[in-house]
């Protein structure tokens, strides 16, 4: 197989194809997140020491941060997607980022509940609008566009590619909005801490970080590919190798 | 081992209610993450079996 | 040619904006609207309202666009004409851009210059209230250029106005702060012109790439 050739790609761009590649890489991408994750989390509150200024509190970057990677790392997958399906019209295209939106959406949440639970007793205050957290809830509110609009439309394709321009819209979007938050914020001479401002960390909260980022990554790997196998069984019913899929499994 | 005591785990340092109040959110979306995932994959089977013998 | 077309949906959109006066009408009066239900919420102490009131009016302003938006392409989806526009000669996105001028024109255009008069309820300078105008001449157009890809997104979908709206906000969020940040930049004694310089310089990628957009999203609603 020659991984020059363009049909080498094509050939996972059909449903049934992807379906089995799916189901062959996402077991180990489970594997591979819970190892991951246990790892970090050992690391992050078993070895790595308190920190000077924060105490036991700041335990919670070894989620916190992950998810906000993660919740920004899934829409420019989003984004990527929207871009293939858009130019290739495949359908897998829009299959995948549907299926990888609800968890961006999840760990953006998250990134905002966790960023909550940290600024409380560090900060005083439950929300600080900082230009990081800010622009995170509109990252939110961009997953929840998306979710609202491809629910909305009955039309399978006609939502796959409505959803995928508005994820490419936004993507473009993401930066402009950063940066015209981060301009808002130090002209209103806001909080003068900030959740970026993290203390210099010491090598092991670093590698715990970075342990529990990775675990997120293949965690969602692992979760979008299981779910994108719904979807194709889904759409794809009623052709004959789903049927017999179906009837295997019996 | 930094901890001297499964009680001082907990308390997280008087920071224990947020720590936890984390974590535990966290895991409890990836779970529900999961747990929603299978149930939909396992209502379609079901479902895509019911049609292919209402079919036959 | 092309720009006879180009003017002949200008006009053509303007002329049925005013046998349905009460549509156009109706957003703007939302603006007024809700300027004035700001100070009821909050009390008519004027220090506090010369504060709120750049974010205030911008806000408003934002609302009422989106709601209007719902209506920039609606008609002409129902009846046909967005097909005909699709299979035209002339190329979608000059007639989908002479579409959005008309509608600024009339939803936009207005309260730009109602927000001066609305400006001065809360007791907002004179200079202040140039730049606010200034402000909204040059950020209601973008809004009406970006929201019409969420206009055209979410045409005839369920639920559509309150859809757009999800849609739309975060993509308003940097003319809102831009705008905004302008007039209090002018109140604050600093400079207004970086804020207007990056206002003009999200106009102008909007004029292009808005028509373009709605375009293609048009034709993805249409099929």
């Amino acid at each position: 197989m020659n991984i020059l050739r363009a049909n080498f790609w094509f050939h996972y761009a059909g449903p049934q194809a992807f379906y089995g590649l799916a189901g062959r890489l996402w077991p180990w991408c489970a594997a591979l997140a819970a190892v991951l994750g246990l790892w970090g989390l050992w690391l992050g509150f078993m070895v790595a020491p308190a920190d000077a200024q924060q105490g036991e509190g700041y335990r919670i970057i070894f989620v916190h941060v992950p998810a906000s990677w993660m919740s920004m790392v899934i829409y420019l997958a989003m984004a990527f997607w929207s871009v293939l399906g858009l130019t290739f019209n495949t359908r897998i295209s829009g299959m995948m980022t549907r299926a990888l939106a609800p968890t961006g959406a999840m760990f953006a949440f998250l990134s905002l509940w966790t960023g909550a639970l940290w600024g409380k007793p560090m900060w005083g205050t439950w929300w600080v609008w900082d230009a990081r957290l800010t622009s995170e809830l509109i990252l939110f509110f961009l997953y929840l566009g998306y979710i609202a609009l491809t629910s909305a439309i009955d039309d399978q394709r006609r939502g796959d590619r409505a959803g995928a321009l508005i994820a490419i819209v936004g993507a473009i979007n993401v930066p402009i909005i950063y940066f015209s938050v981060k301009w808002w914020n130090t002209l209103h001479q806001g909080a003068s801490v900030s959740l970026t401002k993290s203390p210099s960390m010491a090598q092991v909260m670093l590698w715990g970080m970075l342990l529990m980022a990775l675990c997120f990554w293949f965690y969602t790997i692992a979760l979008v590919l299981y779910r994108v196998r719904t979807t194709i069984l889904q759409r794809e019913s009623h052709t004959a190798w789903v049927q017999a899929t179906v009837q295997e499994a019996a | 081992m930094i901890w001297e005591s499964w009680s001082q785990f907990w308390e997280m340092g008087g920071y224990g209610l947020y720590v936890w109040g984390s974590m535990g959110v966290t895991a409890a979306c990836l779970v529900i993450e999961v747990w929603q995932a299978r149930l939909a994959n396992r209502q379609l089977f079901i479902q895509l079996r019911k049609e292919d013998e209402g079919n036959l | 040619m092309i720009w006879q077309a180009f003017w002949a949906v200008v006009q053509r959109d303007l002329l049925l904006a005013w046998r349905r006066k009460s549509e156009g009408l109706s957003a703007v009066f939302f603006f007024v609207v809700v300027a004035a239900l700001f100070p009821l919420g909050i009390g008519p102490e004027l220090n506090v309202l010369r504060n709120i009131a750049p974010g205030v009016l911008w806000v408003g302003a934002l609302l009422s666009s989106m709601l209007a938006l719902q209506r920039l392409f609606d008609a002409d989806y129902r009846d046909g004409t967005l097909e005909q526009m699709a299979l035209s000669p002339v190329a979608m996105p000059l007639l989908i851009g002479a579409k959005m001028l008309a509608h600024w024109l009339v939803s936009g255009l207005p309260l730009v210059l109602l927000a001066p008069v609305l400006g001065l309820q809360f007791d907002l300078s004179g200079d202040a209230l140039g730049t606010l105008t200034l402000a909204l001449l040059v950020g209601t157009p973008i809004l009406s250029l970006v929201g019409g890809v969420g206009a055209a997104l979410t045409l005839g979908v369920r639920g559509g106005g309150v859809l757009l709206s999800l849609l739309v906000l975060p993509l308003f969020v940097p003319v809102l702060v831009f705008g905004a940040g302008a007039v209090e930049a002018q109140v604050s004694g600093l400079g207004v012109q970086a804020h207007l310089s990056i206002l003009m310089a999200m106009l102008l990628p909007a004029v292009f790439f808005g028509p373009l957009a709605s375009a293609f999203a048009l034709r993805i609603a249409l099929e």
